[in-house]
């Protein structure tokens, strides 16, 4: 075989094998506590503009 | 108490309005060359005609609405997930007024027959360049809010809108390599097959990458927060993002089944696209899951109504798709009708509903109202798109099946059964169901114009203040 056909064969078990190494990375226990952390991002705020709060808080232009 | 900085609105406004203003003007030309179909009559001009307007209706729908779906929920979402306005605000004010100027060249010159002819792709060289100059700026703005983020974390919808910036740059880019040889006719770079599989390879991804990865940035932010609770399984929305970046650009080929495209890329693409259904299939489990525990919410809530049912179209459409690109099942599916229905279970199922679900979200939150106008008429909504779509991908279903049967079945003495023009004849009862079920989808879409309009009309435009991070102020 070819160089060329060679390194086409690596790079892709290469990315198969990393994208088997972000499973077990997600999965792995360490990473818990950063990702419910991460899940709860889009609940940091309240962005439901209230009738008083607009005014107060916000800008309307 | 001191000025607080607010979060840039503006062109989220802008972007979520004209999202309703091209959908209607997008399906409208929809249902014309429906009509067209069953009245051939209609072809009233040539600038009129089916071959002039079906592109116009594509990229009506998928760059223009869908587009502006898309520019709308990421500038939103990645303000307020990153707890910082927008980068470069003049730059993004350019997209939203360069993407305008794209889509009204392409309403322009596509009727007046300047094409370059690849599919979802049709634009002419100097549009290209235009596409190419805003979606670097947009780039530029997103990736740039993301750096300039108060929070430790990249929220998951982040890494979804980011995928699609960057795969559709990249696949815009190289398909679009074209040779001008005056300012309205370009020659693609490539010939012969390899012209047809870099245009497959664009087009599959278009769908995988737009149409896909950029509305998953939106169900993992919007379900969650319609449903009130953080996404079902965060981590297995990182590996949902990881798998469908590693697989979906290797799913071209499926459309190039029995051509003159080697046999083996046919095959990967195929294995490809059976691969597909794994990730997809987890993407949408987890965004349905989401509301486990919160099921009473889709009685009465016409917004999780229309996001969980995207996902549901979602579903469906990622498990027909790879059955589809089976090569026995391809040879009876491939050319006929099944493929339009299925593309329009994904495009209106998923796409329109999960971006219409969404907008129904944004619009009070940017007018400084706590809700639209009317729940009722969101609801009336629903049911009359839901039903639209359902008439819509039935009749194609039989439709498709019944023309690839046709096609292929022959006499005792190998001569075919039927002429072309009889499975044409045959066509026609599905194609006026199909202009029903548009019909319908476009009624919900004047239905959610005007009560966008109801709920804009009178109200301020509303900036929201940027706040600090929870931990910060605690």
């Amino acid at each position: 075989m070819d160089i060329i056909n060679d390194l086409r064969s690596i790079v892709t078990v290469l990315a198969f094998l990393s994208f088997l190494g972000i499973v077990a990375w997600a999965w792995s226990g360490r990473r818990r506590a950063a990702f419910e952390e991460a899940a709860r991002l889009p609940f940091t705020e309240d962005d439901v503009p209230d009738a008083t709060g607009a005014s107060k808080q916000g800008k309307t232009s | 108490m001191t000025i607080q900085a607010t979060y840039n609105y503006k062109v989220v406004r802008q972007f979520a309005v004209m999202t309703v203003i091209w959908g209607i003007v997008g399906m409208l030309v929809g249902v014309i060359i429906a009509a067209q179909l069953v009245w051939p009559e209609l072809n009233l001009h040539e600038f009129l005609g089916y071959g002039r307007l079906r592109p116009l209706h594509t990229n009506a729908v998928i760059f223009a609405f869908g587009g502006c779906a898309l520019f709308a929920t990421s500038y939103y979402v990645v303000q307020r997930t990153c707890h910082a306005p927008l980068f470069a605000p003049g730059l993004a004010a350019f997209t939203f007024w360069g993407w305008q100027l794209v889509i009204v060249l392409a309403a322009l010159s596509l009727p007046l027959g300047y094409t370059t002819g690849k599919e979802y792709a049709e634009l002419e060289w100097p549009i290209d360049i235009l596409i190419t100059l805003v979606w670097v700026s947009y780039a530029v703005v997103f990736f740039g809010t993301i750096v300039k983020r108060q929070v430790p974390h990249i929220y998951v919808a982040n890494w979804f809108y980011g995928g699609f910036i960057l795969a559709v740059a990249l696949l815009h880019v190289v398909n679009s390599c074209e040779i001008p040889v005056t300012l309205t006719k370009s020659y693609s770079c490539y010939a012969g097959v390899q012209d047809a599989m870099v245009q497959w390879w664009y087009g599959h991804n278009a769908v995988g990458f737009f149409l896909t990865a950029g509305f998953l940035g939106m169900m993992y932010y919007f379900v969650p927060k319609q449903a009130g609770r953080p996404v079902y399984s965060y981590r297995l929305s990182v590996v949902h993002f990881w798998a469908l970046i590693f697989t979906y650009m290797w799913a071209g080929p499926h459309h190039l089944h029995y051509t003159a495209l080697p046999d083996w890329t046919q095959s990967i693409g195929m294995i490809f696209s059976l691969i597909l259904l794994a990730p997809s299939w987890g993407g949408m489990i987890n965004g349905i899951m989401t509301l486990s525990g919160a099921w009473h919410k889709l009685r009465d809530d016409p917004i999780l109504k229309f996001l969980i049912t995207s996902l549901s179209f979602y579903g469906m459409s990622t498990f027909e798709g790879p059955m589809m690109s089976i090569k026995t099942v391809n040879a009876l599916s491939h050319y006929t009708d099944w493929t339009v229905g299925h593309v329009h279970s994904g495009a209106l199922g998923w796409v329109a509903f999960i971006s219409i679900g969404s907008i129904y979200y944004l619009i009070p939150r940017l007018f400084g109202r706590e809700q639209m106008h009317s729940v009722k008429l969101m609801t009336v909504h629903f049911w009359i798109a839901t039903i639209g779509v359902v008439l819509y991908i039935a009749s194609m279903w039989i439709a498709g099946v019944m023309q690839g049967l046709m096609w292929r079945a022959t006499n005792p003495d190998g001569t075919l059964t039927y002429a072309f023009v009889e499975a044409v004849k045959a066509t026609y009862p599905y194609w006026t169901i199909r202009l029903l079920g548009g019909l319908m989808f476009l009624a919900g879409m004047l239905i959610m114009a005007w009560n966008t309009w109801k709920t804009i009309a009178g109200a301020k435009a509303y900036d929201a203040p940027v706040l600090a991070p929870a931990g910060h102020h605690a």
